[in-house]
């Protein structure tokens, strides 16, 4: 539970601050950060938006759809990563930069595996071609 | 209006069952009448129940953790005489289905009820301290984990007199845990307990990492923190990555059940293979969880007995975050025989004894400190000992089951059971018992009885010896895990040996109990006036025992590692020097809320209609925790002041004990 700060951020009266704010938090960095907000949501619905027409027109080669979109997706969550997440790479971000990583590494073990272990695991059965099916009553 | 609850719910023809839920039912009602006739109501609604202190929140968590040992181990003692009586003719006094929850219960309470609530229970304690902190970064939240470990317990328990459990073993696979072949509510009741009691241990572990990573004392950067904080880190991120696989896992479970799908199934394209594979991904880094903070442990006792800075300390915390990242690439060891060709179980086999290298990097690490200190063998450091000599031992087995053709003679047998005994008694249990006996003093403010501590250190060591090593003779024999009987009586001697094994084990955790009573009694001779009764090195030793609410007067400023150790090597001067230049402040606490404690009431409520299907008690539940929620988000107060003279007060006598009853 993030402890509310009583006392009011410098110099800014309580009911002229627009957004929830931490200490020393200016009027200026506000309005910078909606700003961010506001050039992540356009780039997110253009993103939605480009993979709902790539899905359903006919204009395009239609075996490179599913990569386009893929590419989108990626694209997409690049978007939320840098403008609602505040991923960057300054020096104040470490840690959510290492957290973010070792998420994804951890994701990647967990997918990779699991599809790894589950194809492989009839690999000691006899392939479906050699079972004589006729001979058992 | 009841779903499928009704009189025939509770078992009045079981006569094991009636006595078992009857006393549990009686020692219930009997603290609780104790508590009411003493009028202790107050202090323990306000003092604890509601607390948000992370040291009182941890003792509780370690209180929850040693009942359900009682519960567990009550468990493994029906299990030991039934195996030792149930030969040829003779079919012992537990019938097969009555066997089967037993085992079922016995190794879902001692990991999820016994050993996690043990180890959250420690690191909640130790953590801010050794970090020189106030807090965690959510108290609140932290109040909320235990109450929501405390609901699973709660329901566990509960299976015993309403219903039954699960005896689908402690893992509940499929296809046995789908609808067609357990009917009953038993699996619910796993499920649903282990569902609330998960969300518990995750808010914990992201609460646990954050205040590590973010509300170090000043100074305090990475390679200066005590390595039980760096094991501790490495624990609750295995947490953060790992439980929402359990939680997830069993949800598809869940829906599978409740929803008539195909996650698990063996028909309608399920596949049940696809849940063993997903519960390991969870089940080998959970063995993690527990054994690194017992490492930290391991590692703050052992320095602190040799009065040596720590061996290795870089390599220390090299090793293990390297096992917190290998952990997650070796959870197919657990099912070779499942299926996966030479490649795949190859893979895992080298990764899982490439995962031995650290841990022998760590024992090491302690011999080296061990040597050439002067040791001094009290109780914590003897179960530091044992700990060595055992879980290398079953760190051997380990490797050896490794081996891929190896696990294809040994799976399933006694063998295993013996080997994931030996590693989690020898390394979980000693480490949290070390770990008990080691802070105990800072807890509550006078140490535990020295001779009876030494009685169960050496029962528990001399017992799990003689109760588990037959079982890798037995296991080689081939006797299979979960037998409620057996026709070869070669292998009754073996097991009437690890019976007498257990009962020693049984003399051990009556001596803990007997030091507890012993030690409370005599406690104005074994008051800890300095704060700090082994010679300690980290900063929670340079706290008054039981630490003030705030733990620190003033944040420690941290200069290297082994904080407190370089204080206490200043001279009088610079130490009187330093007391005059403190300038005390006021100090800003968390308020107490019931939150936690509410919300899993409700959640209890909810959780106890979805296994009874009762539906209009779940919407009842979860708009209670929903309102719960809402009205602590609208709170008005959530500080309340210490003045500076009353913090001043305070630390001023400490001082004065801590300079004048110790000569470090």
């Amino acid at each position: 539970m993030a402890e509310t700060d009583h006392h009011a951020p410098d110099g800014i009266p309580h009911d002229a601050v627009p957004l929830d704010t931490a200490p020393g938090d200016s009027r200026e960095e506000l309005l910078a950060s909606l700003k961010v907000y506001i050039v992540g949501l356009a780039l997110a619905i253009l993103l939605t938006a480009t993979s709902f027409w790539a899905a359903s027109t006919h204009v395009l080669w239609p075996p490179g759809v599913p990569i386009g979109l893929a590419v989108l997706a990626v694209a997409q969550m690049g978007v939320h990563l840098v403008f609602f997440l505040h991923i960057t790479t300054g020096p104040d971000n470490t840690n959510n930069v290492l957290a973010l990583a070792f998420g994804v590494l951890i994701v990647f073990l967990v997918v990779a595996g699991s599809l790894w272990i589950m194809a492989n695991i009839s690999a000691n059965m006899m392939p479906l071609e050699m079972m004589d099916l006729h001979h058992q009553h | 209006m009841f779903g499928k609850l009704s009189w025939s719910a509770i078992p009045i023809n079981e006569p094991i069952d009636m006595i078992a839920s009857g006393l549990m039912i009686l020692a219930v009602l009997g603290v609780l009448a104790w508590v009411t006739v003493k009028g202790h109501w107050p202090y323990l609604w306000k003092e604890w129940l509601t607390s948000v202190d992370h040291k009182r929140i941890g003792v509780m968590y370690v209180v929850l953790a040693l009942v359900m040992l009682l519960r567990g181990f009550t468990d493994a003692v029906m299990m030991r005489i039934q195996q030792s009586i149930s030969v040829g003719p003779d079919s012992g006094y537990l019938p097969p289905e009555h066997y089967n929850q037993i085992f079922s219960a016995h190794g879902t309470i001692m990991i999820f009820f016994m050993a996690m609530p043990f180890i959250i229970g420690l690191m909640n304690f130790a953590v801010p301290l050794q970090l020189g902190i106030r807090d965690v970064a959510f108290p609140t939240l932290n109040s909320v984990s235990l109450w929501l470990t405390a609901s699973g317990i709660l329901l566990t328990n509960l299976s015993l007199v309403i219903g039954e459990f699960a005896r689908t073993g402690w893992l509940a696979y499929p296809p046995l845990s789908e609808l067609k072949y357990s009917p009953g509510v038993g699996v619910d009741y796993y499920l649903w307990a282990l569902q609330i009691s998960g969300v518990g241990t995750l808010l914990s572990g992201i609460n646990l990492a954050t205040t590590i990573l973010k509300m170090r004392a000043p100074g305090m950067g990475y390679m200066r923190m005590p390595v039980f904080c760096w094991t501790s880190l490495a624990s609750n991120l295995l947490i953060i990555a790992a439980f929402p696989v359990l939680t997830a896992t069993f949800a598809m479970l869940l829906l599978d059940r409740y929803l008539g799908m195909h996650f698990f199934t063996a028909d309608g394209d399920g596949n049940p293979m696809m849940y063993i594979n997903l519960i390991w991904v969870w089940g080998h880094p959970e063995v993690y969880i527990l054994i690194l903070p017992c490492f930290g442990v391991f590692s703050e006792v052992v320095s602190t007995f040799s009065g040596k800075p720590l061996f290795g300390y870089r390599s220390m915390v090299a090793a293990t975050m390297a096992i917190c990242i290998l952990s997650f690439i070796v959870w197919l060891h657990h099912f070779f025989t499942m299926g996966a060709g030479a490649n795949v179980n190859g893979f895992f086999g080298v990764m899982t004894m490439i995962i031995a290298v650290p841990t022998g990097v760590k024992v090491y690490n302690w011999l080296f400190t061990l040597y050439g200190g002067r040791v001094r063998f009290q109780v914590p450091i003897l179960w530091s000992v044992g700990f060595m000599v055992t879980f290398v031992i079953g760190g051997m087995t380990g490797v050896l089951l490794a081996v891929p053709p190896a696990d294809f003679v040994l799976h399933n047998s006694l063998f295993l059971i013996a080997h994931f005994h030996n590693v989690i008694i020898g390394g979980v249990v000693f480490g949290v018992l070390a770990g008990y006996t080691y802070w105990f003093p800072k807890a509550f403010g006078f140490t535990l009885d020295e001779g009876w501590g030494k009685v169960s250190f050496w029962c528990w060591f001399v017992g799990f010896y003689l109760a588990f090593m037959p079982l890798y003779y037995l296991g080689m024999l081939g006797m299979t895990r979960r037998l409620q009987h057996y026709d070869d009586p070669s292998w009754q001697p073996w097991l009437i040996v690890a019976a007498v094994g257990v009962a020693l084990i049984l003399a051990g955790i009556l001596a803990l109990i007997i030091q507890l009573i012993v030690s409370i009694r005599t406690r104005d001779r074994r008051r800890d006036v300095t704060g700090d009764p082994w010679n300690g090195r980290t900063l929670e030793w340079s706290t008054p025992s039981p630490p003030p609410a705030w733990n620190f007067a003033i944040l420690p400023h941290v200069e290297r590692e082994d904080a407190y150790w370089q204080v206490k090597r200043r001279t009088r001067e610079e130490r009187v020097a330093a007391a005059k230049a403190l300038v005390y402040e006021a100090i800003h606490m968390p308020v107490n809320s019931p939150t936690g404690f509410i919300t899993a009431f409700f959640a209890v409520v909810t959780g106890f209609a979805l296994i009874w299907h009762i539906w209009w008690m779940v919407a009842l539940g979860l708009a209670g925790a929903l309102a719960t929620t809402l009205i602590f988000a609208w709170r008005d107060e959530s500080e309340f002041e210490i003045p500076a003279e009353a913090v001043a007060q305070a630390d001023r006598t400490h001082q004065d004990a801590q300079w004048t009853g110790a000569a470090p």
